[in-house]
């Protein structure tokens, strides 16, 4: 790990079938970050966290985690990474306490610092009152943090974190997020996955971008926005004969054409300078007696860069329904 | 916080302890859900009570024994028979559920998960073969004691060691947990055409070798001699050496099955 990086990837290959599932995948995650993996379903995040992980075996290219070969250090390597699932992979028929136990016994702890390391992490992840429970009638929420309590056990090195708040409320989304910065703060370094834009801006300080089973974009969440292109002026008129005058309005403050969007009687368009731009197309619009509904400086969403640099939109919409 | 280093043994060592720690999980299923010991043994204890009381006078055995005395080995085996439904349930529900990529995310021998849930299932059988001897005796089943019965108990863990396989490679193979339950539809008629409820030289001819021929059929034939009462009068050699098959079969099942299903658990890292 001298070299900084808690996870290295050059040139990853696997095949299933016809299907290359990654194709020359390249990665590299700064120790002590939380390092977003973001793409569509299919693009290949599930299988890069999968060969990282030591779960599948790699056709080609090498991968490092905390330093040690993914292929033939496997062994090593699972003794210092965690891996959290897109399911709970935690007994549903055990309490929360006789799964922390038994995982910890499997992690060759001896049975009475895994009983310790248990109590421990119960505390930590807030399940001490539901310790004795059976997992079978925890909440979404709660699943989710045992599952991350089960990967932490040896706290590890690198967490692999597989969507980890795909299907849950947005409360338990939160609970879920609270849990990650707080492991990120005590050292671990987080490889997490999510299709869900908001998620890896909030917490990932760097984001590489997947489609296809490539890296095709790696930079931070502001860097990524950047490539969109700035801040971009919006305004919203109260009726549909206005936005050709909106249009010519902002287009003197604008650095391109700007784009209308008809059904939601919305202008907007790129603007270097921002706030002059604001007060400038204010004035001018109430000056010309435009009725405006709603105006105001938005920066790019992740959705708009996932857009330029894909040409496709990502499925966030999709699974939230399904999720719903 | 305590520490949270590994600690250092040999390899066997850990083999053994995780293997046991896996038996430990498996038991402790049985712990929190006592009731599913009774569902497992529902079918076969109902079989005892239909084909015992309400079919049991119109039943004929071949020499004129009692059908009680032919009927309880049968359900003997036939409890190990579905036993491999249990097998593939749970694996097809670990496998499913991501807790089988858990453990193989770990640091623990890998194949401890495979015996492990062997293990636990030899023990499960051994309980519910005590179960179903104690509702049989219940009924006036009276086996010979001894060496025997004690080769007869060993002879129906034999079979079920080799069921166990089947098990694990059919978890693996079935796409979810409700499909796992449609394994008992296979499983029931691959039951009845055997010696379990008839003697084999009772029904039509073909279907009478086939029965002979069916593995449970001779550890259900081995385990009646066993028990002192053997069913005389058939001619077909896979009949008259019931006990050589009854230990041989197992062994073909197993040389069969085994590789399968430690094949198909090495596939999950395709």
């Amino acid at each position: 790990m001298s070299d900084g990086y808690a996870v290295r990837a050059e040139g990853l290959q696997k095949r299933y079938g016809e299907k290359r599932a990654l194709d020359g995948f390249d990665l590299a995650v700064r120790e002590g970050t939380v390092h977003g993996l973001l793409g569509p379903n299919g693009a290949g995040k599930t299988t890069a966290v999968r060969i990282l992980s030591t779960l599948v075996r790699l056709d080609g290219g090498q991968a490092t985690v905390a330093g040690l070969d993914v292929a033939r250090q496997s062994r090593e390597v699972r003794a210092r990474i965690g891996l959290t699932g897109q399911y709970a992979a935690v007994d549903e028929v055990l309490t929360g306490r006789q799964n922390l136990e038994m995982f910890g016994r499997l992690f060759h702890l001896g049975g009475k610092r895994a009983k310790l390391r248990a109590a421990e992490l119960l505390a930590q992840f807030d399940l001490t009152d539901a310790a004795d429970k059976g997992v079978g009638g925890y909440s979404g929420g709660m699943r989710r943090r045992l599952d991350l309590a089960a990967s932490m056990i040896l706290a590890p090195a690198v967490l692999f974190l597989d969507e980890p708040t795909t299907g849950l409320d947005p409360r338990s989304r939160g609970e879920v997020w609270e849990s990650v910065r707080e492991l990120v703060a005590s050292g671990t370094t987080v490889l997490l996955t999510t299709q869900y834009l908001e998620e890896a801006d909030k917490l990932a300080s760097h984001i590489t971008v997947i489609d296809q089973g490539r890296a095709i974009a790696d930079d931070t969440p502001d860097g990524l926005k950047n490539r969109v292109g700035g801040d971009r002026i919006e305004v919203v008129v109260a009726e549909r004969a206005d936005i050709a005058r909106a249009v010519k309005v902002v287009a003197r403050v604008s650095d391109g054409e700007p784009e209308t969007d008809e059904s939601e009687l919305r202008v907007h368009a790129a603007v270097a300078d921002r706030v002059t731009a604001l007060t400038d197309v204010a004035r001018t619009l109430q000056d010309e007696g435009v009725r405006v509904e709603d105006i105001g400086l938005r920066r790019p969403s992740l959705d708009d860069v996932f857009l330029r640099l894909t040409g496709h939109r990502t499925e966030t919409s999709q699974t939230k329904e399904a999720a719903a | 916080m305590s520490t949270l280093a590994p600690v250092a043994r040999s390899r066997t060592y850990w083999l053994l302890a995780d293997c046991w720690n896996i038996v430990r999980r498996g038991l402790t299923h049985y712990q929190r859900q006592p009731v599913n010991i009774a569902w497992q043994l529902g079918f076969p204890i109902l079989s005892v009570l239909l084909y015992g009381y309400v079919f049991g006078s119109a039943m004929k055995v071949p020499g004129g024994g009692d059908y009680k005395d032919f009927l309880m080995p049968g359900m003997f085996v036939m409890t190990m028979a579905f036993g491999f439904i249990n097998t593939a349930t749970v694996v097809v529900y670990d496998s499913t559920k991501g807790v089988i990529d858990r453990f193989r995310s770990m640091p623990m021998a890998s194949s401890a998960v495979v015996a492990g849930r062997g293990v636990t299932d030899l023990i499960v059988a051994c309980a519910e073969l005590g179960i179903m001897m104690l509702t049989a005796l219940a009924m006036g089943w009276r086996p010979d004691g001894g060496w025997g019965f004690l080769a007869a108990f060993g002879l129906l863990l034999w079979l079920r060691f080799a069921l166990i396989w089947i098990g694990v490679w059919l978890g693996l193979i079935v796409p979810n947990p409700e499909a796992a339950g449609g394994l008992f539809a296979v499983a029931f008629p691959l039951t009845m055409i055997s010696s379990i409820f008839v003697a084999p030289q009772l029904m039509p001819d073909w279907l009478g070798w086939v029965a002979a021929w069916n593995p449970i059929s001779s550890t259900a034939a081995a385990t009646r001699e066993l028990f002192g009462t053997p069913v005389g009068g058939s001619d077909s050699w896979v009949e008259q050496h019931a006990l050589l098959m009854a230990g041989v079969w197992p062994v073909v099942l197993t040389v069969i099955f085994l590789p399968l299903a430690v094949r198909r658990f090495q596939r999950l890292s395709r």
